[in-house]
């Protein structure tokens, strides 16, 4: 990581947008004082996190990349456990996790190590949750896991931002970057841009064109040879392109519409890290 | 069942004609009420479905759904509780070994040695396959330049970005050119260019002839696909090319297509 300097306003659902390797998560062990950094400060909650990590710990909620709860204890005693060590009680917060843990609660007496993805990633976010954090750090929350669960979890992440924690999340997906409020993209340890994602997609000085054909793969071919192409990539049934001169358009000649559309946040992405 | 045993030689690959629904020559995948059970839970309740020569196939589901347990059974890594199953020529039950020698398989969670370099990686996975030593040597020679890793010959798997691991990783998973791959979530995490760059590969490999068989969670991912199949609660509950099932499903989208059909799962998670 190098120079990376940023903040996060209270109550916002932070989105650090990045592929693996970009650095994100030496950045979240960072800030949840579990790494120190070589040089530069971090203040989280007002607090410094080399000085006053002992505070830190107690007001930050970490669901880390892998699942790192206990196997062998139920879901149960996990979060009994994390309730205990943080001085509080499953019942003092319960209303704070209510509508997460109600969805594995029938599987209480299940050892963690016994659920599935969807359900060890609800179990951890509660348990990160049980003292009742100021801020959340979610470290992947949603890799490897379906697209309806994924959808879930968001909308439980939008109620937690209703009771005013404040979320810094990292994810490798660009559909979930429209879902926060700001987000910093993040490439090879650097910090490329910093916005809310509609300015972002606002700010892109390109205009985007969708092919949609039967034979995407061979167009995808036939515009990478030309010299009028700045980029071609898939997008699902469509191709996104972007022209050098868009006068020139047509001279393309290929046997499928071109449409022009609001470029999305992967657009913006692959764009800025273009290399 | 004892004299299909006798009758069934372990390296011959069964004729289609054993299995009651054979349509064409050129399935590479043919499962008849393939069905897991774990003492009460039926993780995969009797799917059937084919897969042909050079397809790229879909394999979608939520999670809990039975995916993982249903490839673990076509790679013959799991023994089917009951149904049957052939893949690249062979029984998944009766002839596993055989089936195992005849596919490649590259997941997220594993797929080479972090701690050996790119060209010793590809020494002995073409070893495990069965290569010989100068078979070995010309193809490697020929993947690194196809890819462009020629500088990184003796570069330690873990110092590659990650989008280059799975690039290579795929190339190393048919090494041997086996009929069939099957690929276990292989973009997990991978940032969008190289993700592309991944499926072009997967393009390629279907060109020549190698049959792609992909889980996913990644939707779009899910477009580049002849045909899909989406899982749910151990059951088909979808299979068809995506334009057909978004015509079907009245949606712009893959994902909308699978919020529609997993969203009305009963078994959330198992």
């Amino acid at each position: 990581m190098k120079d990376i300097s940023f903040e996060v306003e209270r109550g916002e659902i932070f989105g650090l947008i990045g592929p693996d390797g970009a650095g994100k998560t030496t950045l979240f062990r960072i800030m949840t004082t579990l790494l120190l950094a070589d040089s530069g400060k971090a203040l989280v909650d007002g607090l410094d996190v080399v000085r006053d990590y002992k505070e830190i710990r107690k007001r930050v909620g970490y669901m880390p990349g892998r699942f790192s709860l206990y196997q062998d204890l139920t879901v149960e005693e996990n979060l009994s456990f994390f309730a205990t060590v943080f001085g509080t009680t499953i019942e003092e917060n319960y209303h704070l996790i209510k509508d997460i843990y109600q969805q594995i609660e029938p599987f209480k007496k299940r050892r963690a190590g016994k659920l599935s993805g969807g359900m060890k990633q609800k179990l951890a976010l509660s348990c990160a949750l049980i003292h009742k954090p100021t801020v959340l750090f979610l470290d992947e929350p949603t890799t490897g896991v379906d697209p309806v669960s994924r959808k879930e979890f968001w909308e439980m992440l939008k109620r937690l931002k209703q009771q005013g924690i404040t979320i810094l999340v990292s994810t490798p997906y660009m559909d979930e970057a429209s879902l926060c409020d700001r987000i910093a993209f993040i490439q090879e340890g650097k910090i490329l841009t910093i916005d809310p994602p509609e300015k972002i997609i606002a700010d892109f000085p390109h205009k985007v064109f969708a092919v949609e054909a039967d034979n995407n793969y061979e167009i995808l071919k036939q515009l990478r040879q030309s010299e009028n192409v700045r980029s071609v990539f898939s997008f699902g049934d469509s191709l996104h392109v972007v022209f050098k001169d868009i006068s020139k358009m047509e001279n393309e000649q290929i046997n499928a519409q071109l449409k022009e559309i609001k470029p999305t946040i992967e657009d913006c992405f692959m764009a800025l890290t273009d290399n | 069942m004892e004299n299909e045993q006798h009758r069934i030689n372990k390296d011959t690959p069964i004729l289609n004609s054993q299995f009651s629904t054979v349509n064409s020559e050129s399935s590479i995948i043919k499962v008849e009420n393939l069905t897991k059970s774990f003492g009460n839970f039926i993780a995969v309740d009797a799917i059937s479905f084919e897969v042909s020569k050079g397809e790229i196939f879909g394999f979608l589901g939520a999670n809990g759904a039975g995916k993982t347990t249903a490839m673990r059974m076509l790679c013959g890594l799991s023994k089917p509780t009951s149904g049957r199953g052939m893949v690249a020529g062979f029984d998944i039950e009766k002839q596993s070994e055989q089936v195992k020698k005849n596919i490649g398989y590259m997941s997220q969670k594993f797929a080479l040695y972090d701690d050996l370099k790119v060209w010793e990686n590809l020494r002995l996975f073409g070893g495990i396959y069965g290569m010989k030593s100068h078979e070995i040597e010309d193809k490697t020679n020929i993947i690194l330049h196809d890819l462009g890793f020629e500088n990184e010959r003796n570069t330690m798997v873990k110092s590659l970005p990650l989008g280059w691991k799975q690039k290579l990783a795929f190339s190393v998973s048919i090494f041997h050119e086996p009929k069939i791959v099957f690929l276990d979530e292989p973009t997990g995490g991978v940032d969008p260019a190289a993700r592309r760059q991944f499926w072009e590969l997967i393009y390629e490999a279907a060109e020549n002839g190698i049959t792609v068989f992909v889980t996913t969670h990644y939707m779009d991912e899910a477009e580049y696909c002849d045909r899909v199949s989406i899982m749910v609660d151990g059951k088909i509950a979808a299979l068809d090319t995506p334009k057909n099932l978004k015509a079907k499903f009245n949606a712009a989208s893959m994902d909308e297509v699978f919020q529609q059909i997993a969203r009305k799962a009963i078994r959330i998670d198992n």
